[in-house]
């Protein structure tokens, strides 16, 4: 049972209550950006939380502050990513990835004995990226304005008398219309 | 019932539910006929506003034909009859609604006590817009109850058809308050932020209040030519200064009217750096509104002058020039729209032929195409600007 059918309960007796859910306004690249914005939560909280788990296991010791600071820019991104700015959320993924890459190839030379660990640990930055990448061009497809026509409302005006006639229309506002400092106080 | 249904952020479905049932003598019950989507429901599509429970209807703009009247509505209301549903409920008998403050009514918000401890003092309850305001089911639904329908409710006339008379309930008396308390003088400039489709309805009740220059400001191409033909003088804010173009266009002293249309949701632009500082708060909930055109309006309007602000805000704005403010000696008018205030004149007015408030309409749907139109609606596809839904 979900969170809508279990906040049936605080809904009083004649209110509507849902009975089947049909589909919904987020389409599968919605759902990628907000899967890689909890996603970004997680991976930031675990690097600010434990650096040096990271570290060791990529045998970066003396990296702390780097990861963490990493950390950092992941909470943000992933913050971004969840929120209506999705798609530039999901570019600074990429670019955090980016930036993940970089370091993790440092990572890579012959005298680092967790060399394997590196390996696949950029190897699944690169699958992230990827998705990244794709999650973003989707995303910004999805939402751009330029998608359906383009049309001017010069012929709009909303007067069906004309704009000069409306012009002229001022008149007295009514006594219940005023506003609200000059409303009668007919309580009293 | 079919019915948009809020599920989370960005998530609404157009789902099946049970039918809403008459609990009290003073409810009704409404076949809606037609219903739309209004620039506020973004602030909850975008969970910005808070205390939105998944399964919570939407839509607070919508009217129909009575099915089903309480044994308290005594007569005011029968089976049959054509109204306008306000999104403000209002008991129509408390000391705020005898005084016309409607939107504040001291009863029918029905989850008081939460609202007393956020607000300080309960305002009223209102349709499809969070538990702080009662946590009503909308009407964005092939039915909805209406609490205290003998006194909410605006009936129409057979004569003027649905889209003539639909935004009674919200949007049309919203743009004419904003405008009303500018007290409006036939010198006045009025330049109002935001050509959405209360920035319309405002654009053009400043003209028939008298105004002798409107502004518009935004930067979308089609709402702009909208508030053109509406009688405004536009500003594109990606193309130019709004305060060097409003002080040309006032002689360098600046427009002594100012309605913000826009809220807690300001465009987020790198010409204006902080929006992005806001928008950046905003995520971290450091902050909850982003007031850009409340800084702006702060700036440029001439001292003496009014701000009128329609635009919704939902907690806290920071970095408000409360110095600019209080020493060009600002009046700030605000608040949820006093419907009912309103409307016997502008439905008299739409009557006469005064005005059309159906020119804002650029999409009509079916109520299963909801929720793709939110999208629409909030990405400005399609030159959308406004969106009926047809259940």
């Amino acid at each position: 049972m979900n969170v809508t059918y279990i906040s049936n309960l605080v809904r009083s007796e004649g209110d509507p209550k849902v009975l089947r859910s049909g589909p919904s306004s987020l389409g599968t690249a919605d759902q990628l950006a907000k899967a890689l914005g909890w996603f970004s939560l997680a991976l930031g909280a675990a690097e600010i939380v434990a650096p040096r788990r990271f570290t060791r296991a990529l045998g970066m010791e003396g990296s702390e502050g780097l990861v963490r600071a990493y950390g950092f820019r992941e909470v943000a991104a992933g913050l971004m990513t969840l929120s209506p700015d999705k798609t530039t959320g999901l570019w600074s993924r990429v670019g955090g990835d980016a930036l993940d890459i970089v370091t993790l190839l440092s990572g890579l030379r012959h005298d680092n004995p967790k060399r394997a660990n590196v390996a696949c640990a950029l190897s699944m930055v690169l699958g992230v990226t990827l998705l990244d990448f794709v999650g973003a061009k989707a995303t910004a497809a999805r939402h751009t304005r330029s998608k359906g026509q383009r049309r001017l409302y010069h012929d709009r005006s909303g007067f069906p008398k004309g704009l000069q006639a409306a012009r002229q229309a001022r008149r007295k506002l009514p006594t219940q219309s005023r506003s609200p400092s000059l409303a009668p106080s007919s309580a009293a | 019932m079919r019915a948009l249904v809020w599920h989370g952020k960005e998530d609404i479905r157009c789902d099946t539910v049970t039918d809403p049932e008459i609990e009290d003598d003073r409810d009704a019950i409404i076949k809606v006929t037609s219903c739309a989507i209004c620039g506020s429901d973004l602030h909850l599509f975008h969970n910005f506003i808070p205390a939105m429970l998944p399964g919570d209807i939407m839509g607070h703009e919508m009217m129909g034909e009575v099915v089903e009247v309480g044994s308290g509505v005594n007569g005011k209301l029968r089976k049959g009859d054509r109204v306008v549903v306000p999104f403000t409920i209002i008991c129509g008998e408390c000391e705020q609604c005898k005084r016309g403050n409607f939107s504040v009514c001291e009863r029918t918000n029905r989850n008081k006590q939460i609202a007393d401890k956020v607000f300080g003092h309960a305002t009223a309850g209102l349709f499809g817009y969070t538990h702080l305001t009662g946590g009503y089911p909308g009407g964005q639904a092939e039915y909805v109850r209406v609490p205290y329908a003998d006194a909410t409710h605006i009936k129409v006339p057979d004569s003027l058809t649905d889209e003539q008379v639909l935004f009674l309930g919200d949007i049309f008396p919203t743009g004419w308050q904003a405008a009303a308390q500018c007290d409006i003088e036939p010198t006045d400039t009025v330049a109002v932020w935001g050509c959405g489709p209360v920035g319309q309805m405002a654009i053009r009740s400043a003209i028939l209040l008298g105004a002798e220059q409107v502004i518009a400001v935004d930067r979308i191409p089609e709402r702009l030519s909208m508030a053109e033909a509406g009688g405004a003088i536009t500003i594109n804010f990606d193309q130019e200064s709004v305060v060097e173009r409003l002080n040309d266009l006032t002689g360098g002293k600046g427009p002594e009217k100012c309605i913000d249309a826009i809220g807690m949701e300001s465009h987020v632009t790198p010409s204006q750096p902080d929006t992005i500082l806001d928008r950046a708060k905003q995520m971290m909930m450091l902050e909850s509104d982003r007031p850009h055109v409340l800084r702006e309006m702060i700036y440029v309007c001439r001292p003496g002058g009014i701000l009128s602000i329609p635009g919704v805000y939902s907690g806290f704005a920071d970095k408000v020039p409360m110095g600019q403010l209080m020493n060009k000696g600002l009046t700030i008018r605000t608040g949820q729209t006093h419907v009912n205030r309103w409307t016997d004149d502008l439905l008299h007015r739409i009557e006469e032929g005064e005005i059309d408030p159906s020119f804002v309409i650029t999409h009509t749907v079916g109520l299963e195409q909801g929720p793709e139109m939110y999208k629409v609606f909030r990405d400005k596809q399609d030159s959308c600007i406004k969106v009926v839904l047809k259940p």
